[in-house]
């Protein structure tokens, strides 16, 4: 098994190698002249060509690749071309707050997916499996940036029940010192014991969450019931049920049990998944996080924080696949 | 009649009557056989829009701020957006856009994957690792991340996000293939058309690929769901279709400045692209269930 583990590792690591390639004939293909809009509209063509200087984009291309490689493993992804900062240091910034959306949501939809497909699988084809494939059949087509719309239509606008967006409302940034130890607000307001500010980040929570994990939602339940389904039709369930144990006995103890190695992937699927979903979520509400960043420099074309927020994702949802098939290896049934 | 005709003509009624009994299993399972009667209205409406629509001139430029943000009446069905162009005729003919562009995504998609998953099946060896590890490459991206990061560097327009939407999905279609020729491939019939002389590229094309074309087929079909799906996102991000066209991911995105004055606004589109995925998801899976042997009734 380790030499599984050690081989996997290999290729996750080639596979980064092959994300980085992507990333940089993406970067060199690239119709407009990035050192022209490192220095702005105005600039002269000298100004341009001291700054291509600069960049390093005078030299042949495998030293640039060289270049861009040395530069991604000291951790350098660029300087964004708006602000002139590090993309790394915005991303240090930023990912505590969309890891937190990335994590409610996920567990939202395990909460909601799992028992959803589970019910499904018991009584197939009975109306409650219908609605229930219906309803996750539409939770994965549904589009995530319009249910944000959506739902904030229903519950800021017309109820005023919940605020439309940001992460804190302006009356608690205002007289409180929110608590900044680890970054995670969650995490932060839990530990101090501070629980106005918990309350007033779960309200501002609970919207972005739903919306990023709608597709989550979808997927987890189908993959349950189909994962069930396979399983409830083997022959020492049918063995299970001959000796007459209840059938309660048999789906919770007996089936649930085997059918969590897709589930596993279907968690660490979803969770890449919602980390895309953020993407069209935090912009609608106005949520600090990366998806954020990434959706204002697609704005204005701002190519390195765009690549550094690609490379980012990649390089998460590689980990994700990788983490997914080491928890399936270290089932015992399954041959290596 | 001569003999061939008559071939011909037992071929084609075979043919029929395999498509008789799929047609009778869809109509067994209703929500399938009710999203593929919209998905054909869907159609219709995408090839008579220029026709059908109440007022030809909103759909690109017309500006009439008399009537601009009006909530939906019998004159605007779905209201007019800030520039006062009627919001149903801009949805309405929005169906054109994203259905042919997902059309020409999965289309291009299948010309590139399919040929090279068949080459890669077929020759095995040097030639199978070199596509198949960079099919490996493709596919450690996200789909909407990578058609993002594409669709980025060529500029912003609703042709190069179809372009990015290309890159980003003919990697699917080839693992698919492959994975169908390489045990294809080991079947007498291939044996026998190898061994009378066949050239390869015909063993490959006429022999092969009709044999493993269904699970094929129907992941195209969910894919034109889920390509709708990203093509609308990437235009909400402001990476796809530019004003003024009537793209519904577009029309959300500018509906959001006038969300507190106009709740139609984005609704509506939005709504058009909820229908037209869900449709196309559910016609993919009733498919796959019908040309599943497995869950066959009979």
């Amino acid at each position: 098994m380790l030499s599984f583990i050690t081989r996997r590792l290999l290729l996750g690591i080639l596979t980064i190698f092959g994300v980085i390639l992507i990333t940089f004939i993406l970067v060199r293909v690239v119709p407009s002249d990035p050192a022209a809009q490192w220095v702005g509209g105005r600039a002269t063509p000298q100004q341009v060509a001291v700054a291509r200087e600069e960049l390093g984009l005078d030299k042949p291309i495998y030293v640039q690749f060289e270049h861009y490689i040395k530069d991604l493993l000291k951790g350098n992804l660029g300087y964004s071309l708006m602000t002139h900062q590090p993309v790394v240091e915005e991303l240090k910034k930023r990912f505590p707050a969309t890891l937190e959306l990335v994590f409610i949501s996920c567990i939202i939809a395990l909460l909601i997916g799992i028992p959803l497909g589970l019910i499904s699988a018991k009584d197939k084809n009975s109306w409650i499996d219908h609605f229930s494939r219906f309803f996750s059949i539409g939770a994965i087509s549904i589009p995530t940036f319009w249910l944000a719309l959506v739902l904030q239509l229903i519950f800021f606008m017309f109820l005023g029940l919940l605020p439309s967006g940001g992460q804190l409302s302006m009356k608690i940034k205002l007289f409180q010192t929110v608590p900044n130890i680890t970054g995670f607000i969650l995490v932060d307001s839990l530990i101090t014991g501070n629980f106005a500010i918990l309350k007033d980040f779960l309200k501002h929570l609970i919207l972005p969450a739903i919306c990023v994990g709608a597709y989550t939602i979808g997927l987890v339940a189908r993959m349950t019931r189909s994962a069930l389904l396979e399983i409830l039709s083997e022959d020492y369930i049918k063995a299970a049920r001959s000796y007459g144990l209840p059938e309660r006995l048999i789906l919770y103890s007996y089936a649930l049990k085997n059918s969590l190695g897709p589930t596993i992937t279907a968690v660490t699927l979803a969770m890449g998944y919602a980390l895309m979903n953020t993407f069209l979520v935090e912009s609608v509400f106005s949520w600090p996080g990366i998806g954020k960043y990434i959706a204002d420099a697609v704005v204005c074309l701002d190519y390195p924080a765009i690549m550094g927020v690609t490379i980012f994702a990649a390089c998460a949802y590689i980990l994700l696949n990788l983490i997914a098939d080491i928890i399936i290896s270290l089932d015992p049934r399954v041959k290596l | 009649m001569s003999k061939k005709s008559n071939y011909y003509n037992i071929l084609i009624k075979q043919k029929l009557e395999i498509l008789k009994e799929y047609l009778y299993l869809l109509e067994q399972n209703k929500l399938t056989f009710a999203a593929l009667i919209i998905i054909l209205f869907l159609i219709l409406i995408a090839i008579i829009a220029p026709i059908i629509v109440p007022f030809p001139s909103h759909i690109y430029g017309a500006v009439n701020p008399q009537d601009k943000l009006l909530s939906p009446s019998w004159t605007y069905l779905f209201g007019t957006d800030e520039m006062g162009r009627d919001l149903f005729s801009r949805v309405l003919y929005g169906t054109r856009i994203s259905l042919l562009g997902s059309l020409i995504a999965v289309a291009m998609g299948l010309l590139i994957g399919v040929p090279l998953g068949l080459m890669a099946g077929f020759y095995g060896g040097f030639i199978d690792e070199f596509i198949m590890r960079i099919v490996d490459m493709f596919l450690s991206f996200p789909p909407l991340l990578l058609a993002m990061a594409i669709a980025a560097f060529l500029g912003p327009s609703l042709k190069n996000a179809i372009i990015a939407l290309i890159i980003s999905w003919w990697p699917w279609y080839t693992r698919l293939i492959r994975g169908q020729v390489v045990s294809i491939k080991e079947r007498e019939f291939v044996r026998a058309a190898h061994a009378i002389g066949t050239p390869s590229w015909q063993i490959m094309f006429k022999h092969i690929l009709p044999n493993c074309i269904s699970p094929v087929i129907v992941q195209a079909s969910m894919d034109l769901g889920g390509i709708i799906l990203t093509l609308a996102a990437l235009s909400f991000l402001g990476l796809g279709a530019q004003a003024p066209i009537p793209e519904w991911g577009l029309i959300v995105n500018t509906s959001r400045t006038y969300f507190i004055k106009a709740w139609w606004y984005g609704i509506f589109p939005g709504m058009a692209i909820f229908i037209a995925v869900l449709c196309f998801n559910l016609l993919g899976d009733g498919l796959r269930e019908v040309l599943d042997p497995k869950t066959k009734k009979y």
